[in-house]
């Protein structure tokens, strides 16, 4: 037995745990990397599709992948950006390099974003004669415990949400994670955006008396036990179609001035 | 010496099942088989979890001190399952997110780790890469079946292929939604053990106490 207490000591312990630990995270950390770009495209073809699916169950159906069209917009004019291709474009570098994205001032920053990126993709669905149908714009923002990320579905004439699509949260399961479920996100079909002076009305109903007072048929019920994320829902929504967000670009379809 | 490798192999699969005689890895059986496909890749997932770190606890297995042992296995599974993980979120993308949480559970599947600690520390490489496979395969056996009976009965349907239309759709067939709910495979299960232990009454565990007979001063 003398060879096993020369195995059991400290010493031989330490090491034998450094040395498994060592490879074990060298084998997670490559099979992460590696994987990462493939992961990737699967989420986003996979979000894109099942949301033209279930955003608009009278149409979807009909819809392909190829009536989805994607382009990138210019943020703070709200203008097009053709120079830029939507499949290459990635939001998340982008936001996060000084020369690609911009401070959100303090107090317009609802979704607890910090910098967002100078551009971002749009996803427009044309009907006959090229009128657009459907505007599918990817918001994201902090909830209770995590990055929620989302599609926001708008009618062509972008004063109306058509639908709201969670796709991806790691709030509080069972709790939080109920942004995910579809009859929370049912609640948000049809809800119109601006009162009748154009003011952005649109969130969701998270403190007292939201439900009884005048703007009540702008917002969504809340969540009981998750007024965080909800609160983080409402943030998200209501800054992507802000001024900082995707509002110049919304005037634009309105206007008319979106080809 | 003379290693039976076939019987290492097979042995698992009904005689020492894992799931049917040892009863472990139950919470994941129950969370996985509604329908056929999702069991059918955890079975993979859990067949290639077992073979892999039976084999590589089994490689290190002279190296490993006594008192660090547990933790060392259980970082080489972890590391295993998540790579596994990684893998099907890359390539099998729609299924993976309906297993959802229960391939990182594969973890804490009893099996796993009690492969590991008590074949893969004693035997050699390949015997525990076999012992690995039969005790995947066993699992997978129970929860093909159970994942089967689940769905046909519950949707009418296989590998998600309808086969019986339902009463919904003007056929005449009543899907048995109970069948979709957890208890369900506790039923079936219970009932794959029943029918094993009796064709192999061997298999039935002896009580743990027996009652007096009863006397006469306590049937007063």
């Amino acid at each position: 037995m003398s060879e096993t207490a020369g195995k059991d000591s400290a010493a031989r312990a330490l090491g034998v745990a450094f040395a498994v630990a060592f490879v074990c995270a060298l084998l997670v950390s490559t099979t992460t990397v590696l994987l990462r770009p493939v992961q990737r495209a699967n989420i986003e073809t996979g979000r894109i599709m099942q949301l033209v699916r279930e955003a608009l169950p009278d149409a979807g159906a009909k819809i392909g992948v190829g009536d989805l069209e994607a382009q990138v917009v210019e943020l703070a004019s709200g203008r097009i950006d053709t120079g830029i291709d939507p499949a290459v474009f990635d939001t998340e570098t982008a936001a996060s390099q000084p020369e690609t994205s911009a401070e959100i001032p303090r107090d317009q920053d609802l979704a607890r974003l910090r910098r967002r990126a100078l551009h971002a993709p749009v996803y427009l669905v044309r009907g006959a004669g090229r009128s657009i149908e459907t505007i599918i714009l990817p918001v994201y923002g902090r909830g209770y415990q995590s990055i929620l990320r989302a599609w926001l579905v708008l009618d062509g004439e972008a004063t109306r949400v058509r639908a709201l699509k969670v796709y991806e949260q790691g709030e509080t399961p069972g709790v939080g994670s109920r942004v995910e479920d579809p009859e929370w996100q049912a609640e948000w079909r049809d809800r119109p955006i601006y009162d009748a002076d154009g003011v952005l009305r649109i969130g969701v109903a998270t403190r007292a008396g939201d439900e009884s007072g005048p703007y009540a048929k702008f917002l969504v019920d809340g969540i009981s036990g998750a007024t965080r994320t909800a609160r983080g829902i409402d943030g998200m929504v209501r800054f992507w179609l802000g001024e900082f967000g995707f509002g110049p670009f919304l005037q634009r379809v309105r206007k008319g001035e979106i080809q | 010496m003379n290693v039976n490798y076939w019987r290492i192999l097979t042995r698992p699969l009904i005689d020492d099942n894992p799931l049917t005689l040892q009863i472990l890895g139950i919470c994941s059986a129950l969370a996985v088989t509604t329908s056929l496909d999702t069991a059918l890749l955890m079975s993979l997932v859990v067949v290639c979890v077992l073979a892999l770190g039976n084999g590589s606890v089994s490689l290190i297995r002279n190296h490993l001190p006594h008192s660090v042992r547990i933790i060392v296995q259980i970082t080489i599974i972890a590391s295993l399952v998540i790579v596994v993980d990684q893998v099907l979120q890359a390539y099998a993308f729609d299924l993976s997110k309906r297993l959802s949480v229960f391939v990182g559970l594969v973890i804490t599947n009893c099996i796993v780790l009690g492969r590991a600690e008590g074949f893969a520390m004693h035997n050699g490489f390949v015997a525990s890469v076999l012992d690995g496979i039969g005790n995947g395969l066993g699992y997978s056996l129970i929860l093909v079946m159970v994942g089967a009976i689940r769905e046909f009965f519950g949707k009418g349907s296989l590998l998600n292929i309808q086969i019986l239309v339902p009463a919904s759709q003007g056929g005449s067939f009543e899907p048995l939604h109970l069948m979709l709910l957890p208890p369900s495979a506790f039923f079936i299960i219970g009932g794959i053990i029943w029918y094993i232990r009796r064709k192999r009454p061997e298999q039935v565990e002896k009580p743990e106490f027996t009652l007096r007979p009863r006397t006469e001063e306590s049937a007063e």
